[in-house]
């Protein structure tokens, strides 16, 4: 496995994709310092964008270099390797050289204005850990339609639409639910609801470390005092963790049994 | 002619005056050694002067005209027994002392100072540590608590007590005074025309000034920061509030201004920033809200209910989260040419105001206010497009909550 994904990586990471989306976060975080001095406050923006972008480059990219080096693929089939370790191997390539992207991108221009000095260090250390988690997560969702979908047109299709439904349709359809059940006590519901998206308990986790999360007022007590704490914070990390190993066995599993 | 004579029978007065005035000294060493003795030995309108040391005295009655003035900050210790210094007579004035160690009991208000039925009082550069309540003004009128500083160290709002605090007292005037660390600043109850001018009421637990019940208040050019919530005013009518700051008061159910059921007051050249809710507003009516500036706040206003006739002129409001929180379809408010830093219009014929008008009411601030547990939508992509569209076309929010005339540069 580890050839492959060794190959997948540099392959990767010497692509023009890998430097735009690398130069894309530096150039970002270097604009949003620049013109607020302000690290916490640049905290908050970082987390708008990344908790959209993140989710949608990971899993448009998984789709396009699944597709892209599917001949290659089946020319590894050919040799004795296992399977899974061909797939997982590509996997963990796309996904570890995102991650990549992601933590240079936006860790130098931090860095350079004094992150390390800085009380936001904890706050920006969780918006890479969730920005990271964020990756795997979709690009193993990602992956796995790939593999369940030969025609490209259909699985860029359904890529897409997983995003749209995990970053828009979700919180519509959370939204009203709130609202037809109001007469209902709703705590436990909207914290099981925001659990069960990797996207909204990213924002959650991130939005309660912050100053803004006095902006929640009651609702925001209710969620600090399950996430606020420490099995909290790592019922949440284990949340994230499983949103993670599911795509990658159902990868696996199909990755072993399918015919190419 | 009347001039001329009217001079040296002035300066004759003031020099008699002075001559009959006697002076009572106070010191650790000489004969009268507390103050207590020395109030007792002054005659009326004496000076009981407090030279430096550290003296161990509660309750002490001052009932005759008096001036007690400390030389160099003399230290009065209550050991935690008791009030310390309580005035029942017009015309006493305490100057320049140093009170520490008030009693804490939770049956009696034990004051560092009380004024109980007085006239004409001064309670000046008075500095106050580890206190219970502070200056309290009972059934006192026409004076002044000027330039003290009250430093407490609250922790829960059931054992401590008020900064200063003022109940049923009338044209009292409280300027340039220092508060922090008690449980309300300063407190208003049933008193009516006090002026409270350039004081700094910070940390305190639960408000930085609190009116109830008390009518025709000025108060202007104050500061407050960082308190449970800034100022609240309840129940009471023609308030004006003026050139003051409220600033940090920020937390989960922190404001900067709370208005209850206030009717005809002024609310002018005010500055709110980084409140959570710059001003919380239920059942206030014909008040005028002119040139205030709201930056960063949560929620720069938060209509609660029942308000009608209001005005908002000629405010800015920049970078907050929501401008305007609103939960209801009728309105009867009107917001006029403010600026508004989320407007997005254009301005064609270019006299400064925008062409289409501004709703400041987000649809999601209007659902936030119906169903409060969709606030952990706060942030996310579904709720910006749906406000985008709300924007475009309001569906939900009141139709005619918008102004009509926002200005494209804000006011300076």
């Amino acid at each position: 496995m580890g050839k492959v994904l060794k190959y997948s990586f540099y392959d990767l990471i010497r692509s023009r994709w890998s430097y735009i989306y690398f130069f894309f976060y530096l150039a970002l975080g270097f604009v949003l310092l620049f013109l607020n001095n302000d690290l916490s406050k640049a905290v908050i923006t970082l987390m708008n964008i990344i908790i959209v972008l993140v989710p949608l480059i990971g899993t448009i990219f998984g789709t396009m270099y699944y597709y892209n080096s599917k001949e290659f693929t089946e020319l590894l089939l050919a040799q004795p390797i296992k399977r899974s370790h061909i797939f997982l191997g590509q996997y963990f390539g796309v996904a570890g050289s995102l991650s990549l992207s992601l933590a240079l991108g936006l860790g130098i221009p931090f860095a350079a204005y004094g992150l390390l000095k800085s009380n936001a260090i904890f706050d920006f250390a969780l918006l890479l850990v969730v920005g990271i988690f964020l990756t795997l997560i979709f690009t193993a969702l990602a992956f796995n339609i790939a593999i369940h979908n030969e025609n490209k047109i259909k699985g860029f299709g359904y890529a897409v639409l997983l995003w749209l439904f995990m970053a828009v349709i979700y919180d519509g359809i959370f939204l009203l639910s709130l609202i037809i059940f109001e007469e209902y006590p709703l705590d436990t519901f909207s914290m099981i609801a925001t659990a069960l998206n990797p996207i909204d308990l990213s924002r959650t986790l991130i939005l309660l470390k912050l100053d803004i999360s006095a902006l929640l007022g009651y609702t925001g007590a209710v969620f600090k005092k399950f996430f606020g704490t420490q099995i909290g914070f790592w019922a949440s990390m284990l949340v994230l963790v499983l949103w993670n190993a599911i795509p990658i066995f159902l990868l696996k599993y199909k990755s072993s049994r399918k015919d190419f | 002619m009347e001039r001329n004579t009217f001079f040296p029978v002035v300066l004759l007065f003031l020099i008699f005056g002075n001559a009959i005035a006697g002076i009572v000294e106070v010191c650790p060493s000489c004969t009268i050694n507390s103050i207590k003795k020395g109030v007792a030995v002054a005659k009326e309108y004496d000076t009981v002067l407090v030279k430096k040391g550290t003296y161990y005295e509660y309750n002490i009655y001052v009932d005759k005209p008096l001036t007690l003035k400390g030389h160099n900050y003399p230290i009065i210790d209550g050991q935690k027994k008791g009030e310390i210094i309580k005035i029942t007579s017009d015309h006493v004035t305490i100057d320049g002392l140093f009170i520490i160690n008030v009693g804490v009991s939770y049956t009696t208000d034990f004051a560092a100072i009380r004024v109980t039925k007085s006239e004409n009082f001064t309670i000046q550069n008075v500095v106050l540590e580890k206190l219970f309540f502070g200056i309290y003004l009972e059934k006192s009128s026409h004076g002044k608590v000027y330039h003290n500083k009250i430093i407490g160290e609250a922790k829960d709002e059931y054992n401590s007590g008020n900064g200063i605090q003022l109940w049923y007292s009338h044209y009292v005037d409280v300027s340039h005074n220092h508060v922090q660390g008690t449980r309300d600043g300063i407190y208003l109850e049933f008193s009516d025309n006090i002026t409270i001018t350039k004081n700094t009421s910070t940390k305190n637990l639960r408000y930085g000034l609190h009116f109830m019940f008390s009518d025709n208040d000025v108060y202007t050019q104050n500061t407050f920061e960082e308190n449970g919530a800034g100022v609240a005013v309840m129940f009471s009518r023609n308030i004006d509030m003026i050139n003051n700051t409220f600033k940090k008061n920020w937390g989960t159910s922190a404001y900067g201004l709370l208005l209850k059921e206030i009717n005809d007051a002024e609310i002018q050249n005010n500055t709110f920033s980084e409140n959570t809710v710059a001003i919380s507003i239920e059942g206030s009516n014909r008040i005028t809200y002119q040139d205030n500036d709201f930056i960063k706040n949560g929620w720069a206003i938060r209509v609660i209910g029942a308000c009608y006739t209001n005005l908002f002129t000629g405010n800015n409001f920049m970078h907050n989260s929501f401008d305007v929180s609103y939960n209801s379809k009728l309105n009867d408010n009107e917001f006029r040419s403010n600026y508004w830093s989320n407007y997005t219009g254009y301005d064609l014929d270019k006299d400064g105001i925008g062409d289409v008008p501004y709703r400041p009411v987000k649809l999601f601030s209007y659902i936030a206010n119906k169903t409060p547990e969709t606030i952990i939508l706060l942030r996310s992509l579904f709720m910006d497009i749906i406000d985008f569209s709300e924007k475009v076309s309001p569906v939900f929010t009141p139709d005619n909550l918008k102004d009509a005339q926002p200005l494209m540069k804000k006011r300076l």
